[in-house]
């Protein structure tokens, strides 16, 4: 059952949103030892939201997500609810205000039913990073779930919510849902309020859905869109009604395929499954091109430099000195900081915050930091070109299917190789989305769509159209090990 | 070494704290003087995990009011930056500030010295917010430890940096009086030295004359008056030139603290290594757009500034230089004088009076000008009231006293004790009766004491209680004594 | 070309206390990903302008209005030392 479909039920008055959440709730008691896709249950604020959106059906019109249970990433500030961002560093700590989207869900009666693990700060691309315990991929709990938003993708594909919100800043929401066969949107920079969303990459983070089908990822993202005046990055313009264009014909759709995204590290099985949803693409009626992003190849040093220099300026701020962990031991303030800053990260943190320092320290800041954002310009400019004749893009998600658990934790380069595909876009603050394309042994695999700035009803539109066509039914994964 | 060839070099960086309502990236009060600490605080000035700063147009304004007033270039594009350092008063452990693309750009102050004048540049004015504040003390189990504060933290901070141009403490103290009255007229601080609304750092290079003065400089820090930096300033010259006669070499490049007991200034040595403060392109602001709109409004609005308020004053009302700059240097007393000068015809008897008397009663009622009962109408009127006869200049000096005190005017007080005695009759019979009444005085004043008379004229000024018209009185107690 | 002073410097100006050990292994990871950027270098980037941020907006200001704050308890809550309404830290050394 997807969240639209659950809607329906509770409009009618088929089902409560008490029952919903108590379903919820005792699925997320089956699956979760052997998942671990939640840092925390919020069992008690999911009843008494439950209740409440009941009454408020009772009274009449809600939203569709009224009494829907949704989880959040662990990144995302909620009043009165630990956020911990998967680290050490923020274990036990309580904020005392929503994140901007989580005011919004809050305000039209969602239901809240977790807290969502993820790589620590965003981190990562496997959710093994999390300092808490690392989320399995319920198509095979052997392997990675993606991430850092893979409690997100995890959580949604094995109904423990309905759907979720993750965070994307290289990849973090499409490369997860791709490894867990849903859908995520990673929405235009600027789409979304970041107030609230804890920083990562400034330049580069955006909220967006995870959900279970088109329509539900449609419907989340329209819930939390829009301009706010704590966030001087996000775009005070109209929010379309995302759900009007789902069903609308794609035909004359000019969709350009980048040939970089086709070269050698892809693998075959992934490959042929996003050709042949090209190929699906080209049935309903859109004109298929081969395009070319010259830059593509640039786009991951230029990330890996871009966002860990942000990175150590928006960690900076954990110093044991106003929240979080701090080693009460010392007497020493400078030893204090040091030392409650070594031992309250993880290592890649720790890693990601001496490049970026090293990136922009006296020096370097030239040949690095500021070589960075000029190729960043370069990358722009390659979609600014492609977007001047095609409508979107279609490329693979993931040069590979989920990775197995423990493959890759120890050697990051070749972690941060498994972000190509998705970066680029992240680069350009373009959007973009994961839609499930099929399976590869098993696995689940993607099909990325982007396009230029504020075309999530274009993407929407096409995701959904072929969503119709392949009819790649969603099948609970099975959990019972 | 000659102890006397040397010159000095000095530059100014001043802090200023802008007189904002709210916070320059959050909606919290900056109103933090008599606050309970850490009741002035929300998750954006306290560096919580998610936060975005929004800013605060109107600091924006008197930064650009403040670059216009110091004839600076207004960037077109301007945007912020993160500067990053690891000190725990600052929240984020990243300053937003501005780095290549502040708000004002090349600029000019001038100040006047011994009646000379000389242009000092200014190299920029940016934005910038303020750290928490830090108490530092001991524990109630004894350790050692720092209180933080963070009502401070975030308030808007507008950098005013000078070029190194003045050449000696005389000068640095003119720049620091000249600017701070321009912030003071133009409202956009209360510029207070002892509040920290004001504050300055220096650095200062010794050179012996005849070598090229290079780069190295002294920073000094902790000076928390005028005084302060004109005394250290004047220290460091002494210390740096002695450095040069003993060492033959320039002194080494470091900060330096202001030490107001000891009067000296000493090494700061600290454990830091060398800043690099990293700065980068603020991600979380999208660059600033200044439009020619906005520049020709805030020009519209620009008050009169000192240097044409004294222009005025000398050329306009032909005060004396000395009670010009007496006035601008306190703006209420000008905004009194301004306002008086436009109902009475004589501002140099307008100023006399209230620099001496109006200022001198203030003083003495422990009232200041905003407080005090006396408008500068009641001001003119009393003045009028000496002009037109009514009453005599020691009456003037007795109302101004009473005015400032019984909340009354000067007609009102006039009414109730009576104007001045000219009538020719009345005065006749007083001066008898004092005559009559003291036969000594008369009799010394044959015998050739001629300050007697001057007695009698005070014992006629008594007995009218200062209202019979001194200069009549005179002359009727010189014809009474056959004079 | 990643030298151990180097290493340990970033860590000092990133405020990372970090033994030999992680130094070290720290250095080689940090090497292996700075070998990444090379490529960069061999792009012309000279007449490019830098991108700081992606989306063409212009700053919005905000109304100079006061608006409630948080509590102190609320600022106070998560604090790992407290006194008398304050954050605790252990002693900054004054300069004089
Ligand atoms: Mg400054
Ligand atoms: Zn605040």
């Amino acid at each position: 059952m997807t969240a639209h479909e659950a809607s329906g039920l509770l409009r009618n008055r088929e089902i409560s949103s008490v029952e919903l959440t108590e379903a919820v709730l005792e699925r997320i008691g089956q699956v979760e030892p052997n998942l671990g896709a939640h840092i925390s249950v919020t069992s008690d604020l999911a009843m008494k939201q439950a209740n409440a959106a009941d009454l408020a059906i009772q009274e009449g019109v809600v939203h569709s997500l009224c009494g829907i249970p949704i989880g959040l990433k662990d990144v995302l500030s909620t009043a009165d609810v630990e956020t911990t961002c998967g680290s050490r560093m923020l274990e036990g700590f309580v904020p005392p205000f929503d994140a901007t989207v989580v005011g919004k869900l809050r305000g039209i009666g969602a239901v809240f039913t977790g807290k969502l693990n993820l790589d620590e700060f965003a981190m990562g691309s496997s959710t093994e990073n999390s300092a808490f315990h690392v989320t399995k991929n319920p198509w095979d709990l052997t392997r990675v779930p993606g991430g850092s938003s893979g409690g997100s993708a995890a959580a949604v594909a094995s109904y423990e919510c309905m759907v979720s919100l993750g965070s994307d800043t290289g990849g973090s929401i499409r490369q997860p849902a791709s490894f867990c066969g849903v859908v995520g949107v990673k929405p235009t920079y600027g789409r979304v309020s970041r107030f609230g969303l804890v920083a990562f990459a400034s330049s580069l983070d955006q909220i967006g859905p995870i959900a279970r089908d088109v329509e539900d990822a449609a419907i989340l993202l329209e819930a939390i869109s829009g301009g706010d005046s704590n966030d001087s990055t996000s775009l005070h313009v109209e929010v379309p009604n995302y759900c009007e264009v789902l069903g609308r014909s794609i035909e004359g759709l000019r969709v350009g395929v980048p040939v970089e995204y086709f070269g050698s590290g892809l693998d075959d099985d992934v490959k042929e499954l996003v050709l042949k949803a090209i190929d699906q693409l080209a049935d309903l009626g859109a004109e298929v091109v081969d395009v070319s992003l010259p830059h593509t190849e640039y786009a991951l040093a230029t990330y890996y430099l871009l966002a860990p220099a942000e990175a150590s300026a928006n960690l900076a701020r954990y110093n044991g000195v106003k929240y979080g962990y701090s080693n009460l031991e010392s007497v020493d303030v400078s030893d204090m900081m040091a030392s409650s800053r070594a031992r309250g990260f993880g290592e890649e943190v720790k890693r990601r915050i001496m490049l970026g320092t090293y990136a922009l320290s006296a020096g370097y800041y030239d040949s690095y930091y500021l070589k960075a954002q000029k190729v960043r310009t370069l990358i722009r400019s390659d979609f600014d070109e492609v977007f001047q004749n095609v409508d979107l893009l279609a490329a693979p998600v993931s040069p590979s299917v989920a990775f197995s658990l423990g493959d890759r934790i120890d050697d990051p380069y070749e972690m941060y190789m498994s972000d190509a595909m998705t970066i680029p876009a992240s680069m350009a603050g373009i959007a973009g989305l994961s839609v499930p394309c099929g399976f590869a042994e098993g696995l689940p695999v993607g099909l990325q769509m982007l396009g230029p700035a504020l075309s999530e009803p274009t993407l929407l539109q096409a995701a959904y159209a072929y969503e119709q066509e392949a009819k790649i039914l969603f099948k609970a994964p099975s959990l019972d090990v | 070494m000659d102890a006397n060839s040397f010159r000095t070099v000095i530059g100014l960086e001043v802090h200023v704290q802008l007189n904002t309502e709210s916070k320059m990236f959050c909606s919290c009060s900056s109103g933090y003087a008599d606050s309970e600490p850490n009741t002035l605080v929300c998750p954006v000035c306290l560096g919580m995990p998610g936060v975005l700063p929004v800013v605060n147009r109107i600091a924006v304004e008197n930064t650009l009011l403040t670059g216009l007033a110091l004839g600076c270039q207004i960037a077109s594009e301007s945007k912020f930056d993160r500067k990053n350092y690891a000190y725990p008063d600052l929240m984020k452990w990243y300053q937003i500030s501005q780095y290549d693309m502040p708000l004002c750009g090349r600029g000019s102050l001038k100040i006047s010295l011994d009646d000379r004048d000389k242009q000092i540049g200014i190299t920029r004015v940016h934005l910038e917010e303020d750290t928490a504040k830090m108490i530092h003390g001991e524990s109630k189990v004894g350790h050692k430890i720092s209180l933080i504060d963070a009502n401070r933290s975030g308030v808007p901070l507008m950098e005013i940096v000078s070029d190194p141009d003045m050449t000696s403490p005389e000068e640095a103290r003119a720049y620091l009086t000249t600017l701070r009255n321009i912030l003071l007229y133009l409202d956009v601080s209360t510029a207070n030295m002892q509040d920290g609304a004001f504050r300055c750092d220096a650095n200062i290079s010794v050179w012996p004359v005849g070598i090229d003065t290079g780069d190295v400089k002294v920073e000094i820090k902790n000076m928390n008056s005028f005084r302060a930096v004109f005394k250290a300033l004047a220290f460091e010259e002494e210390r740096q030139s002695e450095v040069w006669v003993k060492t033959g070499q320039p002194p080494e490049q470091e900060t330096r603290g202001w030490v107001e007991a000891s009067g000296e200034t000493v090494s700061q040595r600290s454990k830091e290594y060398a800043h690099d403060y990293r700065y980068f392109p603020e991600p979380d602001l999208p660059p600033l757009k200044v439009t020619d709109q906005l520049i020709s409004s805030l020009r519209n609005a620009m008050p009169e500034l000192p240097d044409s308020i004294y222009k005025r004053l000398i050329e306009h009302c032909e005060l004396r230089s000395s009670d010009a700059l007496q006035l601008i240097d306190d703006r209420p007393l000008l905004l009194f004088f301004d306002e008086a000068v436009n109902e009475y015809a004589q501002p140099q008897r307008l100023a006399n009076w209230m620099l001496n008397n109006f200022v001198q009663e203030l003083r003495d009622s422990e009232t200041d000008l905003a407080s005090n009962p006396v408008t500068p109408q009641r001001f003119v009127e009393l003045l009028q009231l000496e002009d037109d006869g009514h009453i005599n200049s020691k009456m003037t000096a007795e109302l101004l006293r009473r005015m400032v005190t019984s909340g009354k005017s000067a007609k009102e007080l006039v009414a109730e004790t009576g104007g001045q005695i000219t009538d020719d009759d009345e005065l006749q019979k007083m001066v008898a009766k004092i005559i009559k009444d003291n036969p000594q005085a008369v009799a010394d004043f044959r015998a050739g004491k001629k300050q007697a008379a001057g007695f009698l004229v005070g014992q006629v000024m008594k007995a009218t209680k200062g209202r019979a018209n001194p200069g009549m009185v005179n002359k009727r107690i010189g014809k009474e004594l056959g004079l | 070309m990643l030298d151990r002073d180097t290493v340990n410097h970033v860590a000092q100006l990133a405020y990372l206390a970090l033994d030999d050990e992680e130094s070290s292994e720290m250095r080689l990871q940090l090497a292996q990903i700075l070998d990444l950027f090379e490529s960069l270098s061999l792009l012309q980037t000279d007449q490019v302008e830098p991108t700081a941020r992606v989306i063409p907006l212009e700053l919005p200001l905000r109304d100079d209005e006061v608006k409630p704050s948080l509590s102190q308890d609320q600022v106070l809550q998560n604090a790992p030392r407290i006194e008398d309404g304050h954050i605790v830290v252990p002693a900054v050394l004054t300069d004089s």
